[in-house]
């Protein structure tokens, strides 16, 4: 016999291990080795979410009540399976392509980017996936009381056991769930646990059907004997019904928020499609094999029993205390693998469209002064995780695990199938537009709160006997559970039928009665034609937008090195160099859609219009998605790519020519520099020699004067000696002395050489002496000066009352960079471009005490080691970023 | 007591210089070094003469010859020029916007004194 205290230890033994698979899961990934996270057979297995502790326990229940009506919550997925290549094909390309988050995402940027649908689609969501997660919860509290009372005793407090499960649960998804924020919303750590878990609820229900089979009865040959014998055989098929809930389960199959997360949003690679196609299927037949075996045994040894826990109190009834572990166990894995993917799909879409909308708007300074958004969205994550398992909780607390808990499965699975005919319609038909599908939704909701999940609650609830029988105030036609006096349906099938008739009809009115703004139709097309459109059409006019703000946005959202990356590589692709590229409405869209991993469409594509401003779409950029201009389109699409060409050499043409204007306006200027540089010291020299000449002077003011003369003749000197540097670097006649050495020393000789003091203020060096240990090889000296020079320009020029320098070192790219960022007001754009030119000395001579030669040597230098340095904006400060050489 | 002259200039090194030659010689010096708030000084000081850098933080030598002579109660003092740059223009345009005198730096010291004295009528 199993000790309660063993199943406890058990129990906690096998969460242990759940959380070593999902770190390890998490590690592979990370450090590039989880190329077996893409096998499709990981991707197979992690779509057993999908049976969860109601099938798991409850299959039994249901072929012992209804006999083979079971199958269906089966056939409907591998409806959906089988014949991916029409629906799940087109849902995961879309899905890539556009990046979407979540059930929620998927129908606010179909229709516009709409973030009302994606609050709407969110509530839905939550309504209907709370009492699931109850469900879940209940059924953990159940099987372990069953053990309980094997042992003797009652469970002391079946709320306090489903409240730490929901507090474990909650621990377990904010630790693994919203690790970091993934660009793609993937989470490899709890796939891989959940793929784990899905083989153990495998096994265990095949260990229970081969024991039952083979252990109690005599073989197949008897069991068939004792199902023919048993009243499971006596039900027969009420084509309604089924045809029904194939229906259901197909829809929910493809509209529940944890089914989307792992079917879309986990899907690293449509390959896995295929292989799950024929895959899952076999999973769900093997789970469904020994239903009725275990059914029908149950019910001839245990008449009393309760059938949905059949599974467990048949092996338990026999003394098989390991194996009744194992289904323990494998009912465990279904309960907690559900809603952990529950809460994180729920908790993903409650931030997107519900918090961070909110947040946003509270903070009116915009998307680009609104601090570190990173750190919010992981915030509401985690309360939004918290918040989803505290609700389920709640319902199950408050519906005091009654029995009718067992039918809200169904219940449920027809609230979020009410997102189907938006969905569906969303990925075939152009024409349907933002009203439609909000009309839809909104009536279907209500139809199915209406007439099924109010009821549901019995008495207690809304829907007293009266109101079923006779309908609100008497109105015979409105009766919940007979609409239009058409009597007879069975309660489910009625409110599907009825909700789903009523939830496309308004859908397909409202979308043919409305006129859809210019951004549904892009976005129309976009997802309609996915397969077509692999160059998809444009979503924003050329703005105004400010490139730096955009980069400062960018940063706090994905982090400082993917955004450099990205905007890197877009200043490459146009041809400029630095971190600032022109923002076409290519790039913008790419921005948006890269944003919109972290933060879903809707507010993405708020947060860049917040800086762009101005609509987005243009009238030509909907000629470019009518089907009429498809065609012409085609044709151009040549010319076009010729004329990007062109764009692009016209815009490296246009920054030669503004450089090579402010360069010859330098050159001009040089004489004139020049004179002054060498002309302002030579006065004070020549008017106190002659002072001096004269004689009669106190000895003390004699020192004074000729203290002055040796200062300026120095300076004189340092001036010379800078422009033969930087003329000999520029001619490449310098010779390198190369030698080995560590940029911690390079950069202690620096610090230490560089003044640091201007006007009594002190520049505070912040440094990371972990990250700095790298060995060089190259001429250190030189490198040394470079950082002499940048720090000595951080403590001339930074303009903050506390000046602060952050040197860190960074790797991007294969490459190793340190950066020094200072506190002030930094470089403005503009002047971003000619910093590195000689004496392009920003502010006035007195700060200076240089001839503007210092950055130019710096970048001769880098040059010259096969390293670089070049500004990086949108830093706060000043901030340069010198490039290592290899 | 001998006549004011403000010396408007930012390197700390030759207002040091001219300060001691010029009081020296018996004149009364202030120094200014700011461009911006050399039209305050003016007024404050009323001097009998000028001595005005052209690169100075914040304004121009020039702009502050404008204003000085834009302005009834300043047009008449005499103002000698200095410039560190003594190109052909910067000479053409101190002449235009009325400068007394222009010297290039660097300046022998008795010219100075010699260039001042005539601008004042003598003394």
């Amino acid at each position: 016999m199993v000790g309660f205290n063993l199943l406890i230890f058990v129990s906690l033994a096998y969460v242990g291990f759940l959380f070593l698979v999902a770190f390890w899961g998490d590690r592979q990934a990370r450090t590039g080795h989880g190329g077996w996270l893409r096998a499709p057979i990981i991707y197979t297995l992690s779509l057993s979410i999908y049976c969860t502790a109601w099938t798991f326990y409850g299959a039994v229940g249901y072929a012992a009540r209804s006999g083979l009506e079971f199958v269906t919550i089966y056939l409907g997925p591998t409806l959906v399976m089988v014949g991916w290549w029409w629906v799940l094909r087109k849902l995961v390309r879309i899905g890539r392509a556009q990046r979407i988050t979540s059930i929620a995402d998927l129908i606010s940027s179909r229709y516009g980017k709409s973030n009302l649908l994606g609050v709407l689609v969110t509530l839905l969501a939550v309504i209907g996936t709370t009492p699931y997660i109850a469900l879940q919860l209940q059924s953990v509290v159940l099987s372990f009381s069953v053990f309980a009372q094997q042992g003797g005793e009652g469970l002391a407090d079946p709320e306090a056991t489903a409240f730490w499960v929901a507090v474990g649960l909650a621990a377990f998804t904010v630790l693994f769930g919203t690790r970091n924020l993934d660009a793609n919303e993937r989470h490899h750590g709890v796939v891989t646990a959940i793929a784990v878990e899905a083989v153990v609820k495998l096994v265990a229900l095949l260990a229970v059907g081969i024991f039952v089979v083979w252990g109690v009865s005599g073989g197949p040959a008897d069991i068939v004997r004792t199902i023919e014998a048993s009243p499971i055989d006596r039900w027969d098929l009420q084509g309604p019904r089924w045809a029904t809930m194939i229906f259901l389960s197909a829809a929910a199959f493809l509209t529940l928020p944890r089914m989307f997360q792992v079917l879309v949003v986990e899907n690293v690679d449509e390959k896995q499609l295929a292989t799950a196609s024929w895959a899952f299927p076999f999973y769900m037949f093997l789970m469904s094999l020994f239903v009725v075996p275990i059914a029908v045994v149950g019910l001839e040894i245990l008449p009393d029993g309760n059938p949905d826990l059949f599974v467990l109190t048949v092996p338990l009834h026999f003394e098989q205390g390991g194996l009744a572990m194992l289904t323990f166990l494998g009912g465990f894995s279904s309960a907690t693998s559900m809603v952990i993917v529950a809460a994180i799909a729920l908790s993903t879409m409650v931030s997107n469209h519900i918090v961070m909308p909110i947040w946003l708007s509270a903070r009116s300074g915009g998307a680009a002064m609104s601090g570190d958004v990173r750190q919010v969205v992981l915030l509401s994550r985690r309360m939004s995780i918290a918040g989803v398992l505290g609700l389920g909780w709640l319902y199950y607390h408050l519906s005091g695990g009654s029995e009718a808990l067992a039918s809200i499965g169904l219940i449920s699975f027809a609230g979020v199938a009410q997102v189907l005919p938006s969905m569906i319609g969303g990925l075939f038909w152009r024409g349907a537009t933002r009203v439609g599908a909000a009309l839809g939704l909104t009536v279907g909701f209500a139809v199915w709160a209406y007439a099924l999940f109010l009821p549901s609650f019995g008495d207690a609830g809304m829907m007293t006997a009266r109101v079923l029988a006779e309908g609100p105030w008497g109105i015979g036609w409105l009766r919940p559970q007979a609409f239009f006096g058409v009597e007879g349906m069975d309660p489910v099938v009625h409110a599907i039928f009825w909700s789903m008739v009523l939830n496309t009809g308004c859908f397909v009115l409202g979308s043919l009665l409305s006129f859809p703004r210019p951004i549904e139709r892009l976005q129309g097309a976009q997802f309609v034609n996915v397969f077509e459109h692999s160059r998809t059409a444009q979503g924003w006019t050329r703005g105004n937008a400010e490139s730096e703000d955009l980069l400062v946005m960018a940063q706090r959202i994905m982090g400082a090195s993917q955004a450099q990356a990205l905007f890197q590589e877009e200043s490459a692709r146009q041809g400029k160099d630095g971190y600032l590229p022109d923002t076409t409405p290519d790039f913008l869209r790419i921005l948006e859609r890269e944003l919109s991993g972290s933060v879903g469409a809707a507010t993405a594509h708020a947060m860049v219009g917040q800086i762009v401003g101005g609509a987005a779409v243009s009238v030509d950029d909907l000629m470019a998605v009518a089907d009429e201009t498809q065609q012409i389109l085609e044709y151009s699409s040549q010319l076009e790519a010729k004329s990007e060409e062109l764009a692009r050499t016209a815009r490296q043409l246009q920054e030669a020519n503004e450089k090579l204007t402010s360069l010859s306006i330098q050159k001009d200027a040089f004489l004139s520099q020049i004179s002054h540089e060498l002309r302002t010291p030579m006065t004070s020299i020549r008017a106190f020699s002659e002072i001096l000449k004269e004689g009669e002077m106190a000895v003390e003011d004699t020192r004074k004067y000729s203290g002055i003369i040796q200062d300026e003749a120095i300076r004189l000197t340092r001036l010379l000696d800078d422009l033969l540097d930087l003329s000999v670097l520029e001619a490449g006649q310098v010779t390198l002395n190369v030698q080995s050495g560590n940029l911690t020393d390079v950069l202690d000789r620096a610090v230490s050489a560089a003044s640091t003091v201007r006007d009594g203020r002190p520049l505070s060096i912040k440094r990371t002496p972990s990250r700095e240990d790298v060995a060089l090889r190259t001429d250190t000296d030189r490198l040394a000066q470079v950082f002499i020079n940048l720090i000595a320009n951080a403590s001339k020029y930074c303009d903050s009352a506390k000046p602060r320098l952050a040197i860190s070192v960074v790797e991007q790219g294969g490459r190793r960079h340190v950066d020094f960022v200072d506190n002030g007001t930094g470089i403005p754009p503009e002047s971003q471009v000619v910093i590195f030119e000689k004496f392009s000395r920003l502010s006035d001579q007195q700060k200076a005490g240089g001839a503007g030669l210092g950055l130019a040597i710096c970048r001769e230098i880098m040059s010259k080691l096969g390293g670089g340095i070049t500004y990086l904006p949108g830093q706060g400060g000043a901030a340069f970023r010198v490039t290592l050489p290899l | 007591m001998g006549k004011q002259v403000l010396l408007i200039e930012d390197e700390p090194n030759i207002i040091e210089a001219i300060s001691f030659i010029l009081s020296r010689d018996g004149w009364s010096v202030a120094t200014h070094a700011n461009g911006e708030t050399a039209m305050d000084a003016v007024h404050r000081h009323a001097p009998d003469a000028l001595v005005l850098d052209v690169m100075l933080p914040g304004r121009s030598g020039y702009d502050i010859l404008q204003d000085l002579r834009a302005n009834p109660a300043t047009a008449d003092i005499p103002v000698l020029m200095l410039t560190a740059r003594g190109q052909k223009k910067d000479r053409e345009v101190a002449d235009r916007l009325g400068a007394t005198r222009f010297m290039t730096k660097p300046f022998s010291n008795a010219e100075v004194l010699t260039v001042l004295r005539e601008i004042t009528g003598g003394g």
